[in-house]
């Protein structure tokens, strides 16, 4: 399935969706799918600093451990806090109620560095072969 | 965030591996071979064993008969257990060690006959197993036969396995199947092992065929009701029932007495066995560490490799660890001294850089209910 064409992604399969000086941030439906059962993800809190393309926290399947790079820099100024309880939104529903951060940007250019969703479909589509 | 690499390059495939993929299997390298690791979802799948019935193809796992008058003899000098105690249609667990101790493998043996027996060995060791028992069958009058690539090997765990089998590969076979007893039956003109063990905590049967009769096995049972199930779920439901995996709880630098294995070796038969003199003044001079079941007392995942603390300081390494389905909680198990062997001590493990309180708990972390 097409990836949602409103977002900008990265090649490390985060996503992030603007509205105005604010973006969410979560991870992309092919990534959920690749990690399989998602039990635990570690989210940074509110008014923490994060950084285009560094970690900003983890993300736990049944089988594996991986790491969250941010898709763009800012302040933190919500993260999900259903996920705690409920991690497997990210599972059910990557774009939607699985979101992990709200950030306020500080470097709202570094948008234009990130992928479109055709950029990004033919990306995995590369992966998978 | 980085996903892994799971393509599989130059691996050896099962003679289920098309099956694997007409399933929408995941596969993954394991130890040299391409194996599924999940078909509908990990913990899917692990619900399906732990509640009705689920199947594993195990074939990457090495098999190989020793037939001859000498075979008993021979499997008891490379096992810590004393498998001349074996019966017809009788199995038993061991380890084989070296003359130092170290685990170089942990098998199964099954006694088909009183000169044939079936022995099953980790995929990862199947190699070095090869070798070994190459090089020692050849003082006894028995000879070794690798079955490794001629026939498949399929685990059916779960509590509705054996009435599922039963339906399957025939009601009176699969009844009089006690406990860890095998046997052998004739499903569709092709001689059919089967063994009333597994890898899960769950009751169940392994069953062992030719390759030919692989496909047909599994389709069967799939029209049976029988869930697929990849390693993922197997490396969950083996941890909740504590089941040692060799390469992570075990290796050659391990003793079969430090991972609680004590029950496997056998020595007041007097019989000589490889690594026999070292396991004697072991016993004597007891481990200086132990392999203890963890439990996470918070969220957060403890893995295999994460240091795990006590008041600040390193007291071992965890060995395996993961998510618990059936608890919802992070466990593992990890060597520690002695003195935090303990049921109930307080423990922490360092999850990359971060602290999570655990709890050293009594093994196994679940055991399956008596069912009427």
């Amino acid at each position: 399935m097409p990836s949602p064409p409103d977002l900008k992604y990265t090649k490390e399969h985060e996503w992030v969706r603007m509205e105005g000086d604010t973006g969410t941030v979560g991870i992309t439906d092919y990534a959920q799918d690749q990690l399989g059962d998602i039990v635990f993800v570690d989210l940074p809190s509110a008014g923490t600093t994060v950084s285009q393309m560094q970690k900003f926290g983890e993300i736990e399947s049944v089988k594996a451990v991986s790491e969250l790079f941010s898709p763009v820099s800012g302040e933190v100024s919500e993260m999900n806090t259903t996920l705690a309880d409920q991690p497997e939104l990210v599972n059910d529903s990557p774009y939607g109620e699985g979101w992990m951060l709200r950030v306020r940007l500080s470097e709202p250019s570094e948008i234009d560095r990130l992928l479109t969703a055709q950029d990004y479909d033919e990306f995995t589509a590369q992966e998978d072969s | 965030m980085s996903l892994e690499d799971a393509r599989a390059g130059t691996l050896r495939h099962t003679p289920l591996i098309d099956e694997h993929r007409r399933l929408g299997a995941r596969m993954v390298p394991f130890a040299g071979w391409a194996m599924p690791v999940q078909y509908a979802g990990i913990v899917e799948e692990h619900r399906a064993v732990r509640q009705r019935s689920g199947m594993f193809d195990v074939s990457h796992m090495g098999r190989f008969e020793v037939h001859g008058p000498e075979a008993a003899r021979f499997l008891r000098y490379i096992s810590t257990w004393d498998m001349t105690r074996l019966a017809t249609g009788e199995g038993h667990y061991s380890a084989v060690c070296r003359e130092d101790a170290g685990i170089l493998d942990d098998i199964y043996v099954f006694c088909l006959e009183a000169d044939r027996y079936l022995v099953v060995v980790n995929a990862s060791n199947a190699e070095k197993m090869r070798k070994w028992m190459e090089r020692h069958v050849s003082a006894f009058n028995a000879r070794l036969v690798d079955r490794h690539a001629s026939t498949v090997m399929i685990a059916v765990q779960g509590p509705q396995s054996l009435e599922l089998l039963a339906g399957v590969i025939g009601r009176d076979f699969v009844a009089a199947l006690k406990p860890r007893r095998c046997g052998e039956t004739e499903w569709r003109g092709r001689t059919l092992f089967a063994s009333r063990t597994g890898y899960t905590g769950e009751d169940g049967l392994e069953l062992v065929i030719d390759a030919g009769a692989a496909p047909d096995v599994w389709q069967a049972l799939l029209d049976a009701g029988v869930q697929p199930c990849g390693l993922g779920a197997r490396d969950t439901l083996r941890l909740e029932a504590a089941l040692l995996l060799y390469g992570n709880d075990m290796d050659e630098d391990t003793n079969p007495l430090e991972v609680g294995l004590d029950w496997v070796v056998t020595t007041d038969d007097g019989a000589d066995f490889l690594g026999r003199d070292a396991l004697v003044h072991v016993k004597e001079a007891g481990s200086s560490r132990q392999l203890v079941c963890l439990k996470a007392a918070d969220r957060g995942i403890m893995r295999p490799g994460c240091p795990i603390l006590s008041s600040g300081r390193e007291a071992g390494k965890v060995t395996s660890g993961g998510y618990s389905p059936t608890l919802s909680v992070s466990i593992g198990m990890g060597f520690v001294p002695e003195e935090f062997g303990t049921e109930g001590t307080q423990l922490t493990v360092d999850v990359r850089g971060k602290p999570l309180d655990v709890q050293v708990v009594p093994r196994p972390f679940y055991k399956r209910p008596k069912r009427a």
